[in-house]
């Protein structure tokens, strides 16, 4: 593309192209993403979830926008209207923001900020506003809980996520996104494997950021009816829906990006072509799996009972053929588009596996009481990621001062920080076992 | 005017309106969306500056941590009391010579470093990586003084446990 329009006007261009892209596509990813929780849930549940709307209900996504959209806008009569206005924007707005640091490729990042792992956890926390004065200006009490425990809940996790990150962090020795990436690409190793506690410790600080189960007791339905969400409907209502799942694969971009190798492909210092070409087997791997999705569709789509339903599956192993199509076409094109087209393609598995993780603990873990989450939270995440940062300086600090190998001295400290665990749980329990309450 | 001193103007005129609307609001929940708002002027401001750290900084923590907590306590206030009590002390001939003392304060600052009331905004080339910079100071010449500032931190922490510590 470099040589179609001069490098200054293309500086400009190309990121406000990929936030169009961005803005454009999130919400579909947003509804599909329902659609596979949805379907986990079923399969979990052994029921079959959504099949009427399109094959294997392909369309629902699609059919709950359109009813959303068309619903009835009800603003309570005693609701802080400006404030109830606003409150759902902020919320979308940073969701959306936080994207602007994130990096899809080596190539689709909309801006490599010096300070973008910062500039994504304050703008993406920035979205509590969102629902602390959604739920206050609604006027109820269910709403007003609901922000209050989300306010406190975010408060708590943001600081053993972060301290969970940072372990991370000093392994890669810089704030850009990309950088932390690269650093993993020369150090030859994703940083999951130096800290995995870290990682460990960031996921479960990320679910109660985000308020997924058995973390969302801001929207609790047993008690809160909806929690800060319970007088909206309609189109606000959605916006709240997609900056949920927008933060969700924000926070999963991140752990990708800090602890899973970003957009590299596993194994990406090692380079071993195929005999007799250039290609090597695990840059083929992506199209080949693709291609399977493809004729897998192909394989059902006559078995559909409609013929519509016939017409959208074999469209979708269509779209599947086209997607293998361009991935297998970039194994022969230079290594820039090789890089910048599977690095997008490594970037999504790895964030939907993450995303795929979440859905999971939603339907095993049963919801938590909140003075059991703020326990969690204080009395054992923080305390946990405060020794593994430590544990993990001082293994830095180590291999820098007696040479040897990092991993090793990581494994030394991922087993201290265990034993810590282990002591932190078996105290906490031994507390908890003896309610104190008030008066008593 | 360059784009620098466009922007520049904007956020200094957010950051003063917003300012003086959350002064006059007297739904404190709006005063504080306006404060928030101020805040975030303010480290647009400092992002034009090329202050990329002290940005960030001022988000994560005044934005995203105290504002937070503020909200969080004033939403528990019950704001209909508050609407109906008098919300300012009657108190205009001190607080005329307060902002009449700091207007010229900021006069004599300002007139001592420039020559023109309004100076030429000099956005400086690209700075050393500011983070990197931060932290130079901070754990090399002003090492003393940010431990310090720690441990005064810590023993307020600990300070607000001991008094809100329930006895069992």
């Amino acid at each position: 593309m470099s040589h179609l329009l001069p490098p200054s006007i293309l500086r400009l261009v190309l990121p406000v192209f990929y936030a169009v892209v961005i803005v454009a596509v999130l919400p579909l990813l947003a509804g599909y993403i329902v659609l596979v929780e949805r379907k986990v849930m079923a399969d979990m549940q052994a029921r079959l979830g959504p099949m009427r709307v399109g094959p294997h209900g392909l369309l629902q996504p699609i059919a709950d926008a359109v009813k959303l959209l068309l619903k009835e806008d009800i603003i309570p009569d005693k609701a802080d209207r400006l404030l109830f206005w606003l409150a759902p924007l902020v919320s979308v707005t940073m969701a959306l923001l936080a994207y602007a640091a994130l990096p899809i490729g080596p190539a689709f990042q909309i801006a490599d900020l010096n300070i973008g792992l910062l500039f994504i956890l304050a703008v993406s926390s920035l979205g509590i506003y969102g629902i602390v004065l959604g739920g206050w200006a609604s006027n109820s009490h269910y709403s007003l809980l609901g922000a209050l425990r989300s306010a406190a809940q975010l408060v708590s996790y943001e600081t053993a996520a972060g301290l969970g990150l940072i372990s991370a962090l000093l392994l890669a020795g810089s704030l850009s996104m990309k950088d932390i990436v690269i650093a993993q690409y020369d150090q030859g190793i994703w940083f999951i494997f130096y800290v995995p506690i870290g990682f460990f410790i960031y996921m479960v600080g990320s679910i109660a950021e985000t308020n997924r189960a058995p973390f969302d007791l801001p929207e609790a339905e047993s008690e809160l009816v909806a929690g800060y969400m319970t007088e909206y409907s309609g189109f606000r209502w959605s916006l709240y829906f997609l900056a949920e799942y927008a933060n969700m694969i924000i926070v999963a971009g991140i752990a990708t990006t800090l602890f899973l190798g970003g957009w590299l492909r596993p194994f990406a210092s090692s380079h071993t072509a195929l005999p007799g070409t250039s290609i090597e087997l695990l840059d083929a791997l992506p199209s080949l799996l693709v291609l399977g999705v493809a004729l897998y569709c192909f394989y059902l789509a006559p078995k559909q009972p409609v013929k519509i339903q016939k017409m959208v599956m074999a469209m979708a192993g269509g779209l599947c053929l086209i997607i293998a199509g361009v991935l297998a076409g970039a194994l022969f094109a230079s290594p820039a588009v090789l890089q910048g087209i599977h690095g997008a393609f490594w970037f999504l598995a790895k964030v939907f596996t993450y995303i795929y993780f979440f859905l999971w603990f939603r339907f095993t873990f049963p919801r938590y009481r909140f003075d059991q989450l703020m326990r969690l939270g204080w009395r054992f995440l923080i305390p946990l990621a405060l020794v593994n940062l430590i544990a993990t300086a001082t293994a830095l600090l180590a291999t820098r001062e007696w040479g040897g190998s990092l991993l090793l001295y990581t494994l030394l400290a991922d087993a201290v920080t265990l034993a810590v665990a282990i002591f932190l749980a078996k105290n906490d329990e031994v507390d908890s076992a003896v309610p104190v309450m008030d008066g008593e | 005017m360059g784009l620098n001193s466009i922007l520049f103007y904007f956020f200094a005129a957010l950051a003063v309106g917003s300012a003086i609307l959350m002064v006059t609001r007297r739904n404190v929940v709006h005063g504080a969306v306006y404060l928030i708002t101020t805040l975030l002027a303010t480290a647009g401001v400092f992002l034009l500056r090329q202050a990329e750290f002290l940005f960030i900084t001022q988000v994560i923590l005044y934005v995203g941590g105290i504002m937070v907590l503020f909200v969080f306590v004033i939403m528990l206030v019950n704001l209909d009391v508050s609407l109906l009590q008098y919300q300012f002390n009657r108190q205009r001939f001190v607080a005329g010579v307060l902002a009449l003392a700091l207007a010229a304060q900021l006069f004599i600052v300002i007139k001592m470093g420039k020559t023109s009331l309004f100076p030429q905004a000099r956005v400086p080339e690209v700075l050393p990586k500011n983070t990197e910079a931060v932290a130079d100071a901070l754990f090399g010449r002003f090492m003393l003084p940010f431990e310090i500032a720690s441990i005064l931190l810590l023993v307020a922490m600990i300070g607000a446990v001991v008094m809100a510590k329930r006895r069992v």
